[in-house]
């Protein structure tokens, strides 16, 4: 079955025509040529496909793309919308060594939003809660958390 | 591998989406988050050939609370919501601990504490407490609506007794009896974000240092959520101390009956479930005396 949709993605709106079965991840990714949303595991463990709607994250990959009509979508893409002022979180993750392969990275940030919007001062251990559904293995984490930490700090002082 | 082709529809009453499930018959599924439903199309676990989106039904999506009648959490309810709501984390505070130790944030912000009880995997984080406070299930079809004690509600490993186009339209949690202390305990290989290897949900109603009522069920253990029974007896009418909990524990573990599989060993369960009922014994305990 297919449907006519308009999906709102970082503030844009799309109208596409798509089959019911497709995921959010696939229509974000092959439709809109918004890549920077990864697909991982396929299976909501990995946390690679991670996207905020409605400002909440979820894994697209376990999303309907048609159960998304009328929803704000925030991508990575979205973070940095000028395309060359990167958000303090991506700062962060450059600054902090928090990218090496770079697969997570796109869903780590997206967690690391929901986060910070929800919470600006986050614990340590809020953190960690915060990306436990986000896997990297090439960091070991740390720098990450510390990454997370430093944006905090600089969305604090840039409000 | 991508999602088997199925039809998708989503309605704006319960009328309707059960209307629509009874014309369209075998294969429609109900889908409030998907983080189960959608993984077991993936894989071709099930044969999907519609899916009702229930997440736009707005009566669904509510969670009330009236000193009578108890808790009644609607069923698109995230479980993000139940681990935050201020009523829920005061008077049943178990219950917000099960929805917080449910897999990982993005999964807790779609999937909904009814979707965990449909889809009825022995070690549904969300069952083990709900059993243990006595709560049962709204459901609603074509025919009309029907009341499932939540103890009569699972069958088998993935199975209950809802019928095909019956939808879960809420969980129902009596108030508390006075003096009632709940917990919830689990543990799984890697950290809190894992599927349990075991989990245990008990509710204490104390009387000063004495145990006038035990619940316990024990999850991941048996091919359904399933009473501690001789635990539970063991416990009624006692004070409460540090080796009654343990003897309690073993009780528990005799009367378990676990497999082994990829998450632990059967040896590993029966160990782990002495363990946890006497952790949760001693927090809803703890909790009582609050």
């Amino acid at each position: 079955m297919k449907h006519l949709i308009t999906l709102k993605v970082n503030g844009d709106d799309y109208t596409v025509a798509c089959d019911s079965s497709r995921t959010l991840n696939e229509v974000l990714r092959e439709d809109l040529g918004l890549t920077g949303t990864k697909l991982g595991c396929g299976d909501g463990d990995c946390g690679a496909c991670t996207v905020l709607i409605d400002g909440d994250s979820v894994s697209s990959c376990l999303t309907l793309a048609v159960s998304c009509e009328g929803k704000e979508i925030t991508t990575v893409e979205g973070l940095a919308k000028s395309g060359e002022e990167l958000h303090p979180i991506q700062e962060a993750f450059i600054e902090k060594g928090a990218i090496q392969c770079g697969f997570c990275t796109a869903g780590m940030e997206m967690s690391a939003l929901n986060l910070l919007k929800k919470n600006p001062s986050p614990t340590e251990p809020e953190i960690r809660t915060a990306i436990s559904g986000n896997l990297c293995r090439c960091t070991g984490y740390y720098k990450i958390i510390e990454a997370i930490h430093s944006a905090a700090e600089t969305m604090k002082e840039k409000q | 591998m991508g999602l088997s082709r199925f039809d998708y529809y989503a309605p704006e009453t319960i009328g309707d989406a059960c209307e629509l499930a009874g014309k369209l018959g075998e294969g429609t599924m109900f889908m409030a988050g998907g983080t189960d439903l959608l993984i077991k199309a993936k894989r071709r676990l099930l044969n999907v050939s519609a899916v009702i989106d229930i997440k736009k039904i707005k009566e669904l999506n509510k969670i009330t609370f009236d000193e009578k009648e108890g808790l009644v959490i609607g069923s698109t309810v995230t479980l993000t919501e139940i681990e935050n709501h201020p009523l829920i984390k005061e008077k049943y505070p178990a219950i917000a601990d099960a929805a917080a130790a449910t897999a990982n944030v993005q999964i807790r912000n779609m999937a909904s504490a009814a979707g965990n009880l449909c889809n009825a995997a022995p070690s549904a984080e969300n069952a083990p407490v709900l059993l243990a406070m006595g709560a049962n299930v709204t459901v609603e079809g074509r025919d009309g609506k029907r009341i499932i004690p939540l103890d009569k509600f699972f069958t088998g490993p993935g199975q209950t007794v809802l019928k095909q186009g019956e939808l879960l339209t809420a969980i129902n949690v009596p108030v508390p009896p006075k003096g009632a202390g709940t917990s919830y305990q689990h543990i799984s290989a890697r950290g809190k974000v894992d599927i349990s290897s075991v989990c245990v949900g008990a509710m204490l109603v104390m009387k000063g240092d004495i145990c006038e009522d035990a619940r316990i069920f024990l999850g991941a253990v048996a091919p359904t959520p399933m009473m501690a029974k001789n635990a539970q007896e063991l416990l009624k009418g006692k004070k409460i101390t540090e080796e009654l909990l343990q003897t309690a524990g073993i009780e528990a573990s005799k009367e378990c009956k676990p497999i082994t599989d990829m998450r632990a060993s059967k040896e590993y369960r029966t160990l782990m479930v002495a363990v946890l009922t006497g952790r949760a014994i001693d927090e809803s305990r703890r909790r009582a005396a609050k």
